[in-house]
């Protein structure tokens, strides 16, 4: 309890104070997770279309795979990514091991199928609604996808929204990938389990209080910016 | 929205940038990273370098491991046999040591196995092995972890045929506190992660200056001959700032509440 | 460019996992003024409909239209029983399929908002199209199918559940289509509605057409004996 309280009033005081190691490490989480999470929409949103409208033989299988990856650990996916980076992998030459792009990489990994997954169901039930209507007007496939991306555009966003939810809080992959080099790879989870390792549960809740402040304030960001809280509610 | 969306990201992308002076990437072990020296040594060698060295916090397995595949320019560990065998294979230049400090043996303040007044090193662990008191080991391989396997050896004991009251968490220093101070057991710690560990609760420091407790660090600058993109020569002028008289005024003057932590040692 | 029709099936039928839901079906339409579909429920009206129109997979017989299957998707629009409403504004509803042949937004946009006054939609030009009425969403239908200028309309019916004004905007519009020079292929519960639009009839029982006359022949005295039963209203 004592812990918890300290925590808080940690956090309220690095927040307030903008303290400049908390400003530079929730900076770099954003980043990185924000453009994990665009290069990730840009690969599933489009990959959850075709498998809404497009029949083909492995279109289950596909879809199955889909689903097993979201329970994915991690831990794996971090242990994949560094196995490919390092510099006696097949992309070692790139040298982006223990970067922030590594992050990147291991993020999108993760949520892709994630998010695609989401996305996929929503838009299949759209798929289901307006089948009739795109078919009778003839309208190609591209345009098929592209008009449900667009009409499913508020489900997809529900999507993205997991998909950063998921990535800013992961720890597992990014701590293997980024190796939480101070002022280089160091984010917000990593931080957590570097000061809790101290033993220092005040200052990691602290972090972690604003990590969730921080998830909070991108939701309602996004929210806003899109306005799909105001217009058309129907 | 999209473009909305986009914009945002931009703004949050542009937030951070890097900056141009020489960086290198060096492994070391938790229990130096803990004792907090490098954020005393770092910001110096920053000015007097130039040199940004970048540190991948890891157990001494791992960053053996880092060294050999080339993933970093030079490790700082503390596993002599280990390191020994790095350079032999030729993934390391060579070694040197640079400095040491000690372990010590934690547990609970009312000692119940009575560590406190034992002997030598090996009596405090014969004690706690006769009294079958829960003891904490790292289990991940880590110089800590191999060091309290050899000192349990020492002391004509075989950690593969304890008991239950002997766990292996597989964790780091920090987690293997936690874990000692949650449950009352015994820890084999290096002194500076115990300064710094803030969640001592019952945990009091029982046995320390046995000379077999003590831990040597040594520098190993990685092979440019076998991975060519190594900074070899970054890697050499650090090693040169280690080794100088201004590192040894730091090493030796780094404190933690008033007790020093590290004794230069470099030849 | 080859005139669409005639369009002429030959032992055509439909069929879902084994069950045939409509055919064979022997009918050559010539595309002139407006062809009823009636019949009892369940009789295969709709399934022919679709068949016609390509949205129903022909898996028995023949289905040719005078300028080739490919041209003819391109040149025919459908108004479906229930209408979808993409879940967008009326205007860009009605937009949407001049969009996606091509045309420039601008056009798009002026071209939609003639119809959406023709319709009767005009002063919801902005409004969702998924809360329109019933009524509304048949309108809108009907100008989004309109809209492209097809030679031939097919129209599930399209006043099913609509009030007496309602129903008489609609077939207000369709006369007007059908003396532009636009065929309607129509399916219809509504019998005042088939004598009034209707040129030609097709009874439909069964999956088969029982009997195709002259709109005015076969409302006088049917040549079946079920198409007289299901005039009066009988079981059949
Ligand atoms: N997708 C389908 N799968 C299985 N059976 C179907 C399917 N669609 C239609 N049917 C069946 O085919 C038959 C013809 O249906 P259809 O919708 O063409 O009738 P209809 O004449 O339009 O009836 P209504 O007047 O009720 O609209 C019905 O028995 C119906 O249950
Ligand atoms: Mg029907």
């Amino acid at each position: 309890m004592v812990d918890l309280w300290d925590g808080l009033v940690q956090a309220f005081w690095l927040v307030v104070t903008l303290d400049a190691a908390l400003v530079e490490i929730s900076a770099r989480s954003l980043r990185v997770t924000l453009s994990a999470l665009a290069i990730a929409s840009v690969i599933a949103m489009p990959l959850a279309a075709f498998l809404a409208v497009k029949r083909f033989r492995y279109r289950r299988a596909v879809i199955a795979l889909l689903n097993a990856l979201m329970g994915l650990p991690p831990v794996v996916v971090g242990l994949l990514v560094y196995i490919l980076l390092s510099r006696s992998g097949p992309f070692g030459v790139l040298g982006l091991l223990f970067t922030p792009t590594a992050m990147v990489i291991a993020q999108v990994t993760i949520i892709v199928p994630l998010v695609a997954s989401i996305a996929h169901q929503s838009l299949r039930d759209l798929w289901h609604e307006y089948h009739d209507l795109l078919i009778s007007m003839n309208v190609s496939q591209g345009q098929k996808m592209r008009t449900l991306l667009w009409d499913a555009r508020r489900a997809l966003l529900t999507a993205a929204l997991a998909g950063f939810g998921r990535a800013i809080g992961e720890v597992g992959a990014i701590m293997i990938v980024g190796g939480n080099i101070d002022h280089a790879t160091r984010v917000l989870t990593t931080a957590i389990a570097l000061e809790t390792g101290k033993g220092d549960f005040a200052l990691a809740l602290a972090l972690g209080f604003v990590l969730i402040g921080l998830a909070i304030a991108v939701n309602l960001a996004i929210h806003s910016l899109s306005r799909t809280e105001r217009e058309g509610r129907w | 929205m999209m473009k909305r969306v986009l914009a945002a990201v931009a703004v949050v992308w542009a937030a951070g940038v890097a900056q141009a002076e020489d960086v290198m990437r060096m492994a070391v072990t938790t229990s130096f990273h803990n004792s907090g020296l490098a954020d005393v040594l770092l910001p110096e060698i920053s000015d007097d370098l130039g040199l940004e060295v970048q540190l991948l916090v890891v157990g001494t397995g791992q960053a053996l491991k880092l060294g050999e595949a080339g993933d970093v320019d030079a490790i700082l560990v503390h596993a002599k046999a280990a390191e020994e065998a790095f350079v032999e294979a030729g993934y390391g230049t060579h070694r040197r040591e640079i400095m040491y400090n000690d372990f010590v043996v934690i547990g609970p303040a009312g000692d119940p196995a009575g560590v406190g007044e034992a002997e030598s090193a090996a009596g405090a662990l014969q004690r706690i092995e006769g009294a079958k008191a829960d003891f904490v080991s790292r289990g991940d391989d880590s110089g800590t972890h191999k060091k309290e396997l050899s000192l349990w050896r020492a002391a004509g004991l075989e950690p593969e045929r304890f008991g239950a009251w002997y766990k292996a968490v597989g964790a780091g220093m920090g987690a293997a506190l936690n874990t000692a101070s949650g449950m009352g057991g015994y820890v084999l710690s290096d002194r500076a992660s115990w300064l710094n560990f803030g969640n001592k609760g019952g945990l009091a420091l029982l046995y320390a200056g046995d000379p077999a407790l003590f831990n040597q660090y040594a520098y190993i600058p990685v092979n440019p001959a076998r991975h060519g993109h190594v900074k070899a020569e970054l890697a050499e002028k650090l090693e040169g700032w280690l080794v100088s008289p201004r590192a040894k005024a730091l090493i030796d003057g780094y404190e933690i509440g008033g007790e020093g932590l590290f004794v230069f040692n470099a030849q | 460019m080859r005139a669409l029709f005639p369009l002429e099936l030959k032992a055509a039928e439909t069929a879902r996992r084994g069950q045939r839901l409509v055919g064979p079906v022997d009918v050559r339409l010539e595309g002139a003024g407006c062809t009823v579909v009636i019949g009892p429920n369940g009789a295969g009206k709709t399934s022919l409909l679709r068949l016609m129109h390509g949205t129903a997979r022909l898996t028995g017989g023949s289905l040719r239209w005078g300028c080739g299957e490919a041209e003819a998707r391109q040149r025919q629009a459908f108004v479906f029983q229930q209408p979808v409403m993409l879940r967008r504004s009326v205007e860009e509803n009605l937009a949407y399929p001049l969009r996606a042949r091509g045309v420039a937004r601008g056009e798009a946009r002026a071209k939609a908002r003639v119809w959406a006054e023709r319709v009767g939609l005009g002063a919801m030009l902005g409004r969702q199209a998924p809360v329109l009425s019933g009524g509304e969403r048949q309108k809108l239908a009907l100008a989004r199918a309109l809209i492209i200028g097809p030679e031939v309309l097919f129209l599930d019916e399209p006043c099913a559940a609509l009030d007496g004004a309602a129903t008489r905007d609609i077939e207000a519009i369709l006369s007007e289509a059908k003396a532009g020079g636009t065929a309607l292929v129509m399916a219809t519960h509504d019998m005042g509605q088939a004598r009034r639009l209707g040129d030609e009839v097709l009874f439909l029982l069964a999956g088969r057409v029982r009997e195709r006359s002259p709109a005015q022949g076969f409302f006088e005295g049917p040549e079946t004996a079920e198409a007289q039963a299901f005039l009066r209203g009988d079981i059949i």
